[in-house]
């Protein structure tokens, strides 16, 4: 860790301000010298091992009181960026409404992080790559742009499968992004100019040939709110791991049907664990569309989804992996009684 | 009685709290780094980013410029040490890989610079400041790796002195009705004990006092004064608690004299606490391992012929072993055995003990191995156990001291419900999840070392009890209390013990499950001599001498009535009798058995551990039965295991409490071990990959629902005065074959490779 200026912003302004005024033109959000703390639980952690060396914290804690609101509404579902995730996880009318969301907090992280770590936070957690987070290896893209990967041909076995580049394959670790990204959300960004909405889809960037660059918003940017359209109580979080609780997904599914007399009127399908970013599994939805359900369509659904997965020599059983695990979850979410 | 806290059988001390519980829960144990120094200086370590190669310079300005750096010690300008021997020849250290030495770089992660500064902030920071250039060379990383070398062990490791074999294998196997060759493989594995491998030097004028977590503060001692070229009287090493050590603290890793020439040279304390990742490196682990098993038997289930051949990791520097094929051909009875251990040098560091060092790894492949030939037998695999159970092993013939195996695994399968198992694979299932039961023999042996203790009684009954033990959280402090409140007379709570620091009496290192069995027969020994004077007090009357000379194991009622009528003593009248207020006893305990230069051995640091199956003429493992249940899921193929039971035979159980948290403990490491443990190595670089405990994985409580410990009844009265065997590593041995047998059962595949995965699993 090296030394840092903390700041405490009070107002949104204060911390859009203190934000961008230490913002280097040219640098990505994710190596901007200043950067926004929250609950804490990447960023500390990132300080720590020398990855991520901010020269000022601006601690937005105090605006919690404004961005931490859970907002069931009729029309949508409207969540503060500093609500706790395990206030959202525990509420009783998303775990009625919103299944996939709260089961997607609730199999995240461990009881102790979720009461500490935050939405917005989460949303915009880092990859665990071993060898993004360990400074000693200089061969990492995302770290130091067009040094290489040493994942690529390294130990890969927590790697992603889908929407990989020959630059990076490091996994976007999080799970209540898929639920938002399957339900299409927005989020609501205030920055410099104001506060804009965006589709959540749109936040993430896959690493192409900039892995150093993970998401749209530019310093300066923070989000405050997401915004949940419907409602979805026939919805489900799946996730394979290694261990029962306090482990990323190795794959997960967050599936959410409309079913009406037996037929699929709408499909959601998004896939964590196996993927750089937050990933749409839009080639799945299209096969269940307008369809009656049986295992089989499930399977060709599932097959549809990895359609394009790409293995490597430690993470190739992912793609069957994570087949099976969005068929079961098809199969979970039309079994759930309404 | 409650479950922590079972009901003590036949030969079973009482199950009383732990006598540290208080200070634990509260904060107040002071660990190896809560150790308050005087104005220390912080150091921080660099270590090396290649594993083989050498180092071409250091650009040091930017680190130098942090505010509060102290000093960058490289091996330009390091502490001139003098090179410590292997343990296992004589020496104190778990590795000759010294650092700091030279430009030379061995394996990953090795020390190469130690930032010193104000602050551990700024060692931090100036240490991440360090630039270093390198010139790497390809280093072989595991078996399969281009330049490693392969020798048998027999030879090379000094503790490793013999490939057991019997009768004639080769001719058994061949005609063997059934056969059997099967190959397992165990991973790369690192304690990764709660407390990080601190340490902290400080030197009072040419005395040198190190807190340090440390299973043997007797051999950190007696090796750092030897690396420093001074006096041992001039070291003291203490650390009343160790904060976990799974034998990773056995041997002097080279961090100590390092740090205390440091402090010597800057004239200040130092206090360094390494990073959990640098654990990885800087001390030792269990390394990889390969077996191939043949099993010959007959129909009716006899073995017939026996082969185990294990291949083990070690540092091109060090021939480290664990050899656990003297244990794995002598478990079962059959006539004709043979055996070959081989060590791979590759560019690692020195691996060393990790709980049950030779029986994690070469169990598992035995008994696997058992449960394959229960399998081709159509047989229970409880019952092989027991058409081979024996009362003598067939290496030499010699007879077991006491061997509870087969009522080990008729408990346990009374408990687990191994009747209501259907015995075809894939035959039990609960929704998605796929069941399987599983179980597999342990087994340890029993191991002693001299000790040394000094008793203290006052005529109040207070006691002060004093040997350099170690409590590496398994309940030393207690039963030392118990053994001297037994003994003595005296209320528990009147008994003080002192262990952990190297100036007080030598005990033994912290190994081989050796503790219970050597402090406790010291302390008891030394109670005695207490008694005595008191008796004679007493007892003026030379005919009466006899029964104070009496000296009966704890576990046995006086043979005489004399000497039962002397319980209690009445410490009041013998104090006012001899005319004192206080008695002490300074007394040294050896094993039966233990080489004449023990003594001297003891106090120098050199652990001296006899028992096993390297006792004259008997032999002597404590053994229990481990089953479980594990449950698969047919879609993401997930493996948990919601059941472990384990029922133990063990000598005399001290304290049934700290027994059961031991073995318990030893259970869930187990599961762990076949289940999530793994040291992840990049083939190309020969690093260690997910070197931090979020990837190195090890249960959360949700893993572990269910554990049962069940501690059986068994008197020995042939191992030691106390009658204990060790039971530390004990637990977690059969646990591997266990789970792997059970898979089997839930899902008809057979993994022969640690740890299983999910990827692992074809349904």
């Amino acid at each position: 860790m090296r030394p840092f200026s903390y700041q405490r912003a009070t107002d949104p302004d204060m911390a859009v301000q203190a934000l961008s005024a230490a913002a280097a033109a040219n640098n990505p959000l994710t190596r901007a010298t200043s950067q926004p703390l929250a609950g804490g639980t990447t960023l500390i952690d990132l300080m720590k091992l020398d990855v991520m060396r901010p020269a000022a914290i601006v601690d937005i804690n105090p605006l919690a009181q404004g961005w931490s609101a859970i907002e069931p509404g009729g029309e949508h579902l409207r969540l503060g960026a500093l609500a706790k995730m395990s206030d959202v996880a525990t509420h009783d009318d998303i775990q009625r409404n919103y299944p996939v969301i709260a089961n997607s907090l609730k199999l995240a992280a461990s009881a102790q992080l979720r009461n500490m770590a935050t939405l917005g936070g989460n949303v915009m957690q880092r990859t665990r790559c071993n060898y993004f987070r360990d400074v000693s290896y200089e061969n990492c893209n995302k770290r130091n742009p067009g040094s290489g990967c040493a994942a690529m041909d390294g130990v890969n076995r927590m790697h992603a499968v889908l929407g990989t580049s020959d630059q990076c394959i490091a996994t976007y670790p999080g799970d209540f992004a898929q639920a938002l990204i399957a339900l299409d959300a927005t989020v609501e960004v205030t920055g410099r100019s104001g506060t804009r909405s965006m589709p959540f889809a749109d936040l993430h960037k896959a690493p192409g040939n900039t892995p150093e660059i993970e998401t749209t918003l530019q310093p300066g940017d923070l989000i405050s709110a997401f915004v949940i359209p419907g409602r979805w109580p026939r919805s489900v979080y799946l996730k394979a791991r290694d261990r029962q609780s306090y482990e990323f997904a190795l794959s997960a599914a967050a599936v959410a049907l409309d079913v009406q007399d037996g037929t699929i009127r709408d499909a959601r399908v998004a896939l964590g664990g196996v993927a750089t970013v937050p990933w749409r599994a839009r080639e799945a939805e299209a096969q269940l569309k307008g369809q009656k359900f049986d295992d089989g369509l499930a399977q060709r659904a599932a097959d549809a989804a990895f359609a394009e997965a790409k293995g490597r020599q430690h993470n190739s059983f992912k793609i069957a992996l994570g087949k099976r695990v969005v068929v079961r979850a098809l199969q979970q979410a039309v079994m759930m009684e309404i | 009685m409650t479950a922590a806290a079972p009901e003590p059988k036949a030969n079973m001390g009482q199950p009383v709290p732990r006598y540290d519980a208080v200070a634990k829960v509260t904060g107040r144990a002071t660990y190896g780094s809560d150790m308050p120094l005087d104005n220390p200086a912080y150091a921080f370590l660099v270590t090396s980013a290649i594993a083989k190669g050498r180092i071409n310079s250091f650009d040091l300005a930017d680190a130098k410029r942090v505010r509060g750096v102290i000093d960058i010690v490289t091996h330009e300008n390091a502490p001139d040490l003098k090179e410590s021997k292997l343990f296992s020849n004589g020496g104190y250290a778990g590795t000759t890989i010294q650092p700091l030495k030279s430009a030379d770089i061995a394996h990953d992660g090795e020390i190469i610079a130690v930032v010193v500064a104000e602050s551990y902030e700024a060692a931090r920071e100036a240490a991440n400041r360090v630039k270093v250039s390198y010139s790497a060379v390809s280093p072989s990383a595991s078996f399969d790796s281009p330049g490693t070398t392969k020798a048998g062990a027999k030879g090379q490791n000094g503790q490793f002195k013999e490939d057991p074999k019997v009768g004639d294998f080769a001719k058994a196997f061949n005609e063997a009705e059934i056969q059997l060759t099967a190959s397992y493989e165990t991973p790369t594995q690192h304690h990764n004990p709660m407390e990080l491998f601190s340490t902290s030097c400080a030197w009072m004028g040419d005395t040198l006092v190190i807190y340090e977590p440390s299973q043997y503060v007797y051999g950190l001692k007696n090796g750092v004064a030897e690396q420093l070229g001074i006096d041992a009287d001039k070291v003291r090493v203490v650390n009343p608690y160790v904060g976990g050590g799974f034998g990773s603290r056995g041997s002097m890793t080279p961090r100590t004299a390092i740090i205390a020439g440091i402090a010597k040279r800057l004239n200040r304390p130092i206090k360094l606490v390494p990073t959990r990742d640098q654990g990885f490196t800087i001390a030792t682990y269990r390394a990889e391992t390969r077996h191939e098993i043949k099993l010959g038997a007959s129909r009716d289930g006899k073995l017939v012929a026996l082969r185990h051949e294990g291949a083990e990791v070690s540092s091109r520097a060090d021939p480290y072993c664990v050899g656990g094929t003297k244990t794995t051909t002598r478990l079962y009875a059959c006539p004709n055995v043979d055996s070959l251990v081989s060590i791979v040098r590759a560019d690692r560091n020195t691996p060393g003990f990790m709980r049950s060092p030779p029986e994690v790894p070469y169990l598992f492949a035995l008994e696997s191995a058992m449960d394959e030939l229960a399998v081709k037998l159509n047989m229970d695999p409880i019952e092989l156990r027991r058409v081979n159970d024996t009362t003598n092993e067939p290496i030499g013939g010699k007879p077991y001291t006491s061997r509870s195996l087969m009522a080990c695994f008729d408990e346990a399968a009374k408990a687990f419900g191994w009747a209501q198992r259907s015995a075809a694979p894939k035959s039990m299932s609960d929704g998605d999840w796929l069941i399987g039961y599983g179980c597999a023999a342990t087994c340890y042996p029993t191991q002693m070392a001299p000790a040394a203790a000094r008793v203290r009684l006052q005529r109040d009954g207070r006691t002060r009890v004093e040997i350099a033990g170690h409590e590496i959280g398994t309940g030393a402090y207690t039963i030392l209390a118990q053994t001297a409140a037994e003994r003595l007379g005296v209320p528990l709570e009147k008994v003080a013990v002192f262990i952990g620091d190297s100036d007080l009496p030598p005990g033994p290192v912290a190994g081989g499950s050796n503790s219970t069995a050597s402090t406790c027969s010291a302390v008891m020994m030394v109670c005695d001599q207490v008694r005595q004077r008191l008796f004679k007090a007493m007892m003026p009357n030379e005919s009466l001498m006899d029964k104070a000379k009496e000296t009966v194991g704890m576990g046995q009622t006086p043979s005489t009535e004399a000497a039962k009528s002397d319980r209690p003593l009445d410490l009041e009248k013998a104090f006012d009798a001899l005319g004192v207020g206080v008695v002490e006893e300074y007394g040294e305990w050896k094993p039966e058995g233990a080489p004449p230069d023990s003594f001297k051995a003891m106090h120098s640091g050199h652990a001296r551990l006899v028992g096993g199956a390297a006792m004259k003429d008997k032999i002597a493992y404590a053994f229990g039965a481990e089953f479980v249940e594990v449950r698969v899921n047919r879609f993401t193929h997930e493996i948990r295991c919601p059941r472990l039971v384990g029922a133990f035979a063990a000598g005399r159980i001290m304290n049934p409490r700290t027994a059961r948290s031991q073995l318990m403990g030893g259970l869930i490491w187990g599961m762990s071990s076949a289940l999530f443990e793994a040291t992840e190595i990049d083939e190309r670089t020969a690093r260690y990959v997910n070197d931090n405990l979020a990837d190195y994985l090890v249960p959360v409580n949700a893993d572990v629902p269910g554990v049962e410990v069940i501690l059986l009844s068994e008197q020995d009265d042939h191992i030691n005065p106390v009658g204990a065997k060790g039971l530390g590593e004990l637990g977690n041995v059969g646990t591997n074959a266990a789970i792997c047998n059970a898979i089997y059962h839930a899902t008809g595949q057979r993994i022969r490779k640690l740890p299983v995965r999910l990827e692992n699993i074809e349904v």
